[in-house]
């Protein structure tokens, strides 16, 4: 069952500099129960995407196209149906933890908070019941919940934020770099902490990262965003471990495998930065620091096309069998 | 590739010219910052053409030819005070003794204020502590009271009017500047002046004060008004320079002659709005550099 | 390695740091410590195990409380003149460069700071031009007059790079230098350093918190935990072969491209964070996380694990070293050769 659908969707910044595009036409679905990466570099339009789900945009972001939650448009929604949907629908794990807490507030109360609001039948005593056992749900024992958001470490704030995201049981959890800032200790605690959650529950995720292996140990599929655009998009593994879009082997190679001898004394990185959304190259928007890049790259803009078994990729040299990497 | 021999005094020349056209064109685009300069600069140009537009002699008493607290006629256009002095000549000329005294006091406040700021900022320990402690003393000190003391003691005079402005407005600076220095005390590029082995005066002078120095402007700008306030205060209270005319002198002999009683506020008036228009110049001026040097106050980005 | 000339060097080395209510954290409790020019050696652990005071102390910024730093066999002093001279040798790179830089200069004054400083005038243009093609700001010429803010990410950490190389320094070290970029510049600015080392022989202490850094540049790695070098020696050794558990633990759960090819199997998630640098535990101070206690793996050395605290590690480059009891009782010496 489709739980998100995103249509065709497109986000256009209105700012000093004139319209920026951000979004250029998505296409993406997640089911029910399902793991969906998306990985990008920052300016990719990744956290856009994310935030145009529950309508978090500033006003200066036109949003067309569609997005679908269980079938029913959010960008069409009314305010009071979106409100329910925030949380209940759907919620949203920020990255910066410390910023997205209340500093002067307990822990606990901030976890009831969206309960009460969102279920007028609870009473208070019973939402600080049900915060207390997410808190044991995410792993920190209830005794937290009287703990201001400064006496954690980065890791239990994380957690935190995890626990909120849970409290009114939404059916699509979107975690925005949530485990970007912690050590690889904590990070792979919080990790399988998700993965536990999305198979218990049966949630949707929506996991976005600029971190491509992390993507592929958690998720069942990974798309790759360039620009504004999706460029490729398999199973998670499969996208990193055999990209068949350049950036994304560019993406992949960033966070080197150990024991790979072919990353060895050998960093790979991608020349040049991300193109200026006011100004985006003729042709395939990633030709300019491509490596594999033929003359037709520079003429037309690639197609989303499939490129094996639940595989798309929008670059000419992938789309002809080609290796995308030298 | 000509550039090699560009040398770094040009770089450097070139570099201000840009970020001193960035200021102006955000200081520009502020309606009560341009209306705050073009009064400023009328009441700077009135006070320096002062000499031009009114002889000297029109200030002394004996040499007088109005009426005695003769309302606005032709002759007088804002009339005359208790000993037949034109209004208009004795504001007019009032104006400069007012700002030079305003200005010189901010000038030594900001000095001291800053100098002391930066150094128990970056310094701290207990020289910190002591500066700190000290301004905290002078801060909590009732001015007016500091005032008449140190007058009483010094005699009258401009030099002694400024020398107590000052000493009364530069904790305001410190406390300021510190807080400020602390801020800029905490960011990388601190780190790693002094791992590329800068002493003190390096840091302070190329990245402290650089960084500190535009807010220190738009206090200034800020002290300036509460300065000339200050000294009409203190006029007003009859403790000012006796030998000179100033905003505040006049205020004061008008009120010790009966003009209020007198219903005679030709001689009120315009030495009071001339404070007023000159305190507001300068605090529109003030907003408006504190937008540009604080982009936290200009709202977005 | 030791006897090498213009080696940076740490022997004994502690950091404390008095708390409120007269606590101490021992930020660094004992390390020992070599970097040589031509080398790049990692120093990887959690955030909170010391690894930035390490720095900090090797650069002369922080005091040691014990233990010496020395440079080309000389002690560090800490007399203005003394640091200014050793800070020529031995220079920083920051984790973030958009706060590293001076928002009010430009790329141009911020390279040429070290030269002011140091009072080198002769062809100042040119050595500032100079530092910034050998970091790969190419025209340099284009960049004299570029603020911080109208330069990416990447192009920011080559300038904070070229700042420190101006001054011809034979070391770096390096903190964090590519957490704070994205994704695609990292290699960029790793490949940087590599072929600093390889072209010019500049040595390189990165501090970390991503083993695959390691992997992808650095000759020799040392795992730190709790103020404490636990495992250290060849990266291939160390990453490949994993000896201490908190290492092993570590490896386990990185992103593979298979089950078979990690030389840990089973992802091992250690419970609980990293404690406070002022209750360091007695005994092996990893003990209370270790997966080997847990299991009982260890029960025939928990007498030592619990009472015994390890030998720090000597600074050897050759032989994979390991502070943990279990290893020794194995291996025999920690100190023998793999």
């Amino acid at each position: 069952m489709t739980l998100l659908e995103f249509k065709d969707l497109h986000v256009t910044y209105r700012g000093s500099r004139g319209r920026l595009p951000a979004v250029r036409g998505v296409d993406l679905r997640v089911d029910a129960g399902e793991t969906l990466g998306i990985a990008g570099e920052s300016g990719c339009g990744k956290s856009t995407l994310a935030m145009a789900v529950l309508r978090l945009l500033p006003k200066s972001a036109e949003v067309s196209g569609e997005i679908l939650l269980d079938g029913e448009d959010l960008l069409k929604m009314g305010w009071g149906r979106l409100r329910a949907v925030r949380w209940t629908g759907a919620s949203i794990v920020f990255q910066g933890a410390m910023h997205s807490l209340n500093a002067v507030q307990r822990i606990g109360r901030q976890i009831a908070e969206p309960i009460l609001v969102h279920e007028a039948k609870t009473t208070p005593a019973a939402a600080a019941k049900r915060a207390e056992a997410l808190l044991e749900r995410v792993g920190l024992p209830p005794s937290r919940a009287r703990s201001f958001p400064h006496e954690l470490s980065g890791g239990q704030r994380q957690r935190v934020m995890i626990a909120m995201a849970l409290a009114c049981d939404p059916d699509l959890i979107i975690a925005d770099e949530a485990t970007t800032a912690l050590d690889v200790m904590v990070q792979a605690q919080v990790l399988r902490l998700i993965s536990d959650l999305v198979t218990e529950r049966g949630v949707g995720l929506v996991m976005i990262s600029h971190d491509l292996s992390v993507l592929s140990a958690v998720c069942d599929r990974a798309a790759v965003m360039y620009a504004g655009r999706i460029v490729e998009e398999g199973p998670a593994h499969e996208v990193f471990a055999h990209a068949r879009h350049p950036y994304s082997a560019a993406l992949g190679a960033a966070f080197p495998v150990i024991g790979d001898p072919a990353a060895r004394m050998n960093p790979g990185g991608l020349a040049g930065d991300p193109p200026d959304p006011a100004r985006l190259p003729q042709g395939c928007s990633f030709r300019p620091r491509c490596a594999v890049a033929v003359e037709r790259c520079g003429a037309e803009s690639p197609e989303l096309l499939e490129v094996g078994s639940a595989r798309v990729s929008a670059c000419f040299v992938a789309q002809e069998g080609m290796p995308v990497v030298l | 590739m000509t550039t090699t021999t560009v040398s770094p005094r040009a770089l450097r020349r070139a570099r201000r010219r840009q970020s001193f056209a960035r200021s102006w064109a955000s200081y520009r685009s502020q309606r009560t910052g341009v209306i705050g300069l073009v009064l400023l600069g009328a009441i700077v140009i009135l006070a320096l053409a002062a000499p031009i537009l009114i002889d000297e002699s029109a200030l002394s008493v004996t040499r007088a030819t109005g009426g005695r607290m003769a309302p606005p006629s032709a002759e007088y256009p804002l009339g005359t005070d208790e000993t037949g002095r034109s209004i208009l000549a004795l504001t007019l000329w009032g104006s400069r003794l007012s700002l030079v005294i305003g200005l010189t006091a901010t000038v030594v406040a900001i000095v001291i204020g800053t100098a002391v700021g930066v150094t128990s900022g970056h310094i701290g320990g207990w020289y910190g502590w002591i500066a700190l402690r000290l301004s905290d003393w002078f801060m909590v000190l009732p001015s007016l009271v500091v005032a008449i003391a140190l007058l009483a003691v010094l005699g009258r005079s401009m030099a002694t009017t400024i020398t107590v402005i000052a000493l009364v407005s530069w904790p305001g600076t410190t406390r300021l500047v510190r807080a400020q220095t602390l801020t800029v005390q905490s960011r990388p590029y601190l780190e790693r002046a002094k791992a590329l082995g800068a002493g003190h005066w390096h840091q302070m002078t190329k990245h402290i004060l650089p960084n500190v120095l535009p807010l220190v402007l738009a206090s200034a700008t800020l002290l300036v008004p509460s300065a000339i306030l200050m000294e009409s205060s203190l006029a007003w209270l009859g403790l000012g320079d006796p030998s000179v005319v100033s905003w505040g002198s006049i205020l004061n002999r008008a009120s010790e002659n009966g003009a209020v009683s007198a219903h005679a506020w030709w001689y009120l008036l315009p030495p009071g709005l001339a404070i007023l228009v000159v305190v507001l110049a300068f605090m529109m001026c003030g907003r408006a550099l504190e937008a540009v040097f604080n982009p936290r106050l200009r709202g977005e980005s | 390695m030791s006897s090498e000339e213009k080696t940076l060097t740490a022997r004994g080395l502690r950091v404390e740091f008095g708390l409120p209510g007269g606590r101490v954290a021992r930020a660094v409790d004992g390390v020992d410590l070599d970097v040589a020019p031509g080398e790049i050696v990692a120093l990887a652990g959690e955030s909170g195990c010391g690894k930035t005071t390490l720095a900090r102390t090797l650069l002369g910024l922080e005091r040691a409380t014990g233990g010496t730093v020395a440079f080309d066999g000389v002690p560090l002093r800490y007399s203005t003149r003394a640091l200014k001279a050793y800070r020529r040798q031995v220079q920083l790179v920051l984790q973030d460069p958009t706060g590293a830089l001076n928002p009010r200069h430009t790329v141009y004054d911020a390279v040429a700071e070290g030269l002011r400083i140091h009072g080198i005038s002769e062809d100042e243009p040119g050595r500032v031009a100079e530092a910034l093609s050998r970091a790969g700001l190419r025209p340099p010429e284009q960049f004299f007059l570029a603020y911080p803010h109208e330069l990416s990410g990447g192009q920011r950490q080559r300038v904070v790079i070229a700042g420190a190389l101006v001054l011809r320094p034979s070391l770096l070290v390096a903190d964090e230098p590519v957490a704070s970029l994205d994704a695609s510049v990292r290699g960029e600015i790793l490949s940087l350093l590599l072929r600093l080392k390889e072209e010019q022989g500049l040595g390189a202490l990165v501090i970390t918190h991503d083993l695959g850094l390691a992997w992808s540049i650095a000759d020799r790695i040392a795992i730190m935990y709790l103020g404490r070098i636990v495992e250290q020696g060849p990266v291939e050794q160390v990453l490949t072969a994993p000896r201490h558990p908190y290492t092993r633990a570590l490896v386990s759960v990185l992103p593979r491209f298979s089950e078979a090819q990690s030389p840990v199997a089973e992802p091992i998630v250690l419970a609980g964070e990293l404690p406070d640098a002022s209750k360091i535990p007695g005994g092996c101070r990893f003990r209370p996380r270790c997966q080997e206690v847990a299991s009982g793996n260890a029960a025939a050395v928990l007498h030592q694990c619990t009472g015994e605290d390890l030998k720090i590690l000597g600074p050897e480059a050759e032989p994979h070293l390991v502070a943990c009891h279990l290893d020794r009782s194995l291996h025999g010496d920690a100190r023998m050769a793999v």
